[in-house]
């Protein structure tokens, strides 16, 4: 059913040259990078410009206005995302109608802003720019409610007319204005556009506002008096179909075909021959076809002829009768000469109820996938896709979400909205989602952060896991080693975990301070997530009950980081310095057991010392202190085990 | 589409490579000038070269970016038969406020002895490797095992393809149920000497690459090649750049159990345009892999995407109009007025270039000045503006709206 039309692509023109040079470019996340160069080593040679194009995609997203429209259509596509399956067909009905309706409003509301900005700008190019949004939206928002009529409110005959001459007043709005033109005039029923008024009054079905406008001119022509009065009751006779009301459809058939014979009898008798315009009014309503077709210039559309055609001819047109009525209208409006437009295709597409027809002419038509995506998504829902024989069915509202989705992922701001729109693809949504997100650049904490959320949410662990290493790595280039921890905690990074934390014990030896100490005193079982971390945690431990005199405390666990080897060997002169002051207090800390094991752990450091031998290149300073502060433990150790000894030893009275 | 803004690159020689960071925030460049720039983008979108430097001795071809994992790290290759690898180092703070940036070179990979042609990191999950083939027909495979001393790389695998080395692609796949895969393309010209695209893939047990397919089909030239991002799916795309643009599909034939060999992978052609006319020199994928770029000797640069029932269409292109912009310098912004001109804009939304085009091709572009008056805004939109100049636009649209507004929508209110 696809039928393969090749056409040109289109072009973009690109400031370069264009003959023996080559384009070379790079795909950006919104854009691509166009550039001059020469691929052939050996071949053509001359200057290339080096300059570097950045085409964009599409500008649309880029509107103020428009993000708006993103923004307010994201609300209703995920509330009809959530419409339960299960609700009985008829409330489903109503509930797809008035979402339509609320696309449709949002539209609107759209349309009127950027007609504002259009008219306040001073920049002409810009007032130009929101002139041909408008002009898109007012096609897209024109196309939708035909859709809504025929496809999601499914009008039968009889409704179907009033719905589609709603439609045709709402989109034709310019009598309005004519008409309050003619009406704040000083003598309206002179005024030239007068009779333009009434008859598009009548054209559109608005009879009392048609008679309302003949009374003034009938005050005027006192001797054509009765003339007036004969257009007056035939305007008020003509019967409407009222929905749900008591009469059926053929009673009101029969009671319109009275008033039809009625009218052509006026015009057999020639009862308006006087009068040039009155008797086009009265065949106007005999619906003439000739007369018709006279006021191209007041009925400005085919679509418009369509409807005022079906309303003084068939009032009573069934659905499936439209696409015969649509395609005579549109032959017989437009010029042998002139081809129908992209929208007369798309309009008489819909009448023809070929949906599929509709979403593919506007895709190519409309300069957004917003509209397209949207529309299919709530057609797909009414399940109007599959029962129009459609066998891709959801595969086409998937690759039109896809695509608009992943345009708004390019914006800034706006690439949020799309993970919504992502989650409701069930086939590549996800798999979209992540290529997508983990290229949102990670400008501030509070960005990554916010990524962060949306990919936890979906437990999508690699993307959490890379955020938080790029996080880390960007942290500790900029020696924030306390960012950088807690990045690389929360991406469960062992390695580099332990990577950082030798950085923070580096510091400390260096300053004697730790930096970041609420983080590392509020690790808890993150600790655990490196060895070198838990001692790190702990060894802050170690500072904390010293700086609170908990000395025993203290000093069972500064052991206790060595017999355990939790510290690493090369930190153990460290530890053993830090043990010196716990020594030289005047009571005794260190039990004599554990005075024993610190002499161990001291034995066990200086014999791999100097199992390392003379390949050390240590100078003889370093060698020297060295070597003094070993004295200096044996000597405090020894003191200390005498004193513990003795204490021991000694029976408390 | 249309040129946002143009940047002077100021290179003094012809630029090989422009390469954007993983999240498009930096770019870098590379020319035959023997220097890379590195360009970073402001938040009102304009491009700022941070650092230049001479890199190599001779031209530098592809310049690639590593994942932000490892940090801000770059790698270069070279017609001075090396590849290099460079880290940026966060400087004084007075340097940051200039705007600049220091990079510093980590290492000087010499094990080439021929032009380096190509340089690609392997995907993340593999760690930190780097890739390089060159004109003497051997790819190399190196690994930095210590991530926080780049000065440190060790050669893992080198892998002679026998024929002279273009371009290498890795499969970006980071499912468990593929084994680590790249594909290189060799620009040799003669035919016999058999298909220019070799597979090769990891093997556990020998620890060892192995070449698990040659595309017989394509015995010309191959002057780039690109795995598409895997969305999930079982087999495997491959875009190919010769004498025309081609795109392969491979798809892993079921193992038998006891078989320790590479994949045997069934070779599909999905699609294949030769409306470059002559060689394409470069293909690459978007990030979702829906669009493909290539660019030929016809001097085009054409997308092409594939509607959802799988059919690949060129969709744009983008083509130098004859008027290089000479004398471009000084500040990039200056330029963005010039070619963003909203006339061309808005003929191309009205042309569909943005969304129909990659969906369907148009029945029918619809051309200047046609009877386009349905999507005009309603006559009572527009005040009358007769002293007002003929716009040179496909919609005559008067530029001075009335501030009348729209109807509202009754229907619509009330819920």
């Amino acid at each position: 059913m696809m039928e393969e039309v090749d056409v040109e692509p289109a072009v973009t023109n690109i400031p370069a040259a264009n003959a023996g040079k080559h384009l070379g470019f790079a795909w950006g996340p919104g854009d691509i990078l166009v550039y001059e160069t020469l691929y052939k080593s050996a071949g053509a040679k001359g200057p290339c410009s080096s300059a570097i194009h950045e085409v964009r995609k599409d500008e649309d997203i880029y509107s103020p206005i428009l993000r708006k429209l993103f923004n307010e259509s994201h609300h209703i596509f995920v509330g009809l995302q959530t419409i339960r399956e299960d609700l009985p067909s008829k409330n489903k009905k109503s509930q797809f109608v008035s979402i339509s309706k609320n696309y449709r409003s949002v539209i609107r509301a759209c349309m009127e802003e950027l007609q504002q900005a259009a008219v306040s700008t001073k920049d002409s190019e810009v007032a130009t720019q929101y002139g041909n949004q408008v002009s898109i939206l007012l096609a897209i928002e024109l196309i939708w409610n035909l859709c809504e009529v025929l496809f999601i409110d499914v009008a039968h005959a009889g409704v179907l007319l009033l719905q589609l001459l709603d439609w045709v007043r709402l989109h034709k709005a310019d009598v309005d204005e004519k008409a309050s033109e003619v009406l704040q005039s000083e003598s309206p029923a002179e005024h030239r556009n007068y009779w333009d008024v009434v008859v598009s009054y009548v054209l559109q079905g608005r009879l009392e506002e048609a008679r309302q406008m003949l009374i003034k001119q009938a005050t005027l022509q006192p001797a054509a008096r009765n003339m007036y009065k004969l257009m007056d009751s035939l305007l008020s006779k003509m019967p409407f179909y009222t929905p749900g009301g008591i009469q059926t459809l053929t009673e009101f058939e029969v009671k319109w075909r009275h008033w039809h014979d009625e009218v052509d009898r006026c015009l057999q008798d020639n009862s308006f021959a006087s009068n040039q315009h009155l008797e086009f009014i009265c065949k106007i309503l005999v619906g003439d076809e000739d007369t018709l077709l006279a006021h191209k210039d007041l009925l400005g559309t085919w679509y418009h002829f369509l409807v005022t055609r079906l309303l003084f001819c068939h009032p009573t047109v069934k659905p499936t009768e439209l696409h015969y009525y649509a395609q005579s209208c549109m032959t017989m409006f437009l010029d042998s000469r002139s081809v129908p437009e992209p929208l007369d295709n798309i309009l008489l597409a819909a009448f023809e109820f070929d949906i599929h027809q509709v979403i593919k002419d506007c895709s190519i038509a409309l300069n957004n996938w917003w509209f397209v995506a949207h529309l299919t998504d709530l057609l797909d829902h009414c399940h109007l896709l599959q029962s129009h024989n459609l066998h891709f069915g959801s595969n086409l509202r998937e690759f039109l979400l896809l695509e608009y989705a992943s345009g708004l992922f390019t914006h800034n701001s706006l690439w949020q909205l799309a993970v919504d729109y992502f989650d409701h693809c069930p086939e590549f949504g996800r798999v979209y989602l992540e290529l997508q997100i983990e290229r949102v650049p990670l400008d501030t904490e509070h960005k990554a952060l916010k990524v962060l959320r949306i990919c936890e949410k979906r437990q999508m662990s690699e993307q959490v896991r890379s955020i938080c290493k790029i996080m880390a790595m960007r942290a500790l280039r900029n020696n924030r080693l306390g960012s950088a921890l807690s990045w690389s905690i929360r991406a469960k990074d062992a390695a580099f975990a332990t990577l950082i934390s030798e950085r923070f014990l580096q510091d400390y030896c260096a300053r004697g301070t730790f930096s970041d100490l609420d983080l590392i005193d509020n690790l808890g079982p993150a600790m655990l997530l490196s060895d070198r971390l838990t001692f790190l945690g702990k060894y802050r431990e170690f500072h904390k009950l010293y700086g609170e005199n908990r000395f025993r405390e203290a000093a069972k666990l500064l052991l206790s980081l060595m017999t355990a080897k939790i510290a690493p060997r090369s930190f153990w002169m460290t530890l053993l310095t830090d043990a010196l002051p716990l020594l030289e207090q005047k009571e005794v800390i260190f039990s004599a057991d554990q005075t024993h094991e610190l002499m161990f752990c001291l034995e066990e450091l200086t014999s791999s010392l100097s199992n390392t031998g003379p390949g050390t290149d240590r100078t003889m300073q370093e060698e020297d202190i060295e070597t003094t502060k070993v004295e200096l433990l044996r000597l405090a150790l020894a003191r200390n085990l005498a004193m513990a000894i003795v204490k021991e030893g000694t029976v408390e009275s | 589409m249309f040129v946002a803004r143009s940047i002077a690159a100021d290179h003094k020689d012809l630029i090989h490579d422009v390469s954007y960071d993983f999240h498009g925030r930096r770019m870098a460049t590379c020319s035959s000038d023997q220097s890379v720039k590195v360009w970073d983008k402001t938040e009102n979108g304009e491009w700022h070269c941070t650092a230049s430097w001479k890199t190599h001795s001779g031209s530098v071809w592809r310049v690639t970016w590593a994942h932000p994992e490892f940090g801000q790290v770059l790698a270069s290759c070279s017609f001075d038969r090396t590849a290099a690898v460079w880290e940026e180092i966060v400087g004084e703070s007075n340097d940051k406020q200039r705007g600049l940036s220091h990079w510093i070179k980590r290492t000087t990979l010499v094990d080439s002895r021929t032009s380096v042609t190509d340089v690609k990191f392997a995907p993340k999950h593999m760690g930190l490797m780097l890739t390089t083939c060159s004109a003497d027909g051997v790819v190399r495979i190196y690994e930095a095992p210590d991530v926080m001393n780049l000065s440190q790389w060790s050669l893992q695998h080198e892998i002679s393809c026998k024929l002279s080395c273009s371009c290498i692609s890795w499969n970006p796949s980071s499912s468990r149920a593929h084994p680590p895969m790249f594909a290189v393309g060799s620009d040799d010209n003669n035919v016999s000497c058999g298909g220019k695209v070799q597979i090769y893939e990891y093997n556990e047990n020998t620890r060892k690459y192995s070449k698990a397919e040659t595309l017989m089909t394509v015995t010309d030239a191959v002057h780039d090649i690109a795995f598409a991002p895997n969305l999930g799916r079982s087999f495997h795309v491959l875009a190919i750049a010769t004498k025309d643009v081609r795109i392969f599909k491979l798809v892993p034939m079921r193992k038998e159990s006891t078989s320790t060999g590479p994949t045997m992978f069934e070779v599909q052609i999905v699609a294949q345009f030769d409306n470059h006319n002559s060689q394409v020199w470069r293909v690459s994928w978007n990030i979702t892999s829906t669009l493909l770029a290539s660019s030929g000797d016809d001097g085009c640069v054409r997308l092409w995407k594939a509607n959802y029932m799988d059919n690949w269409k060129c969709t744009g292109i983008l083509k130098g109009d004859g008027s290089p912009l000479t004398g471009l310098s000084g500040q990039p912004t200056a330029m963005s007025t010039m070619m963003g001109s909203s006339v061309q804009t808005s003929q191309n939304a009205i042309n569909g270039m943005s969304a129909g085009r990659y969906f369907f091709p148009p029945l029918e572009p619809p051309t200047v000045g046609t009877r386009y008056g349905h999507l005009l805004p309603p006559s009572s939109l527009i005040e009358h503006c007769e002293a007002e100049p003929v716009q040179p636009q496909p919609l005559a649209l008067p530029h001075r709206l009335s501030s009348k507004t729209l109807l509202s929508l009754p229907e619509a209110e009330g819920q």
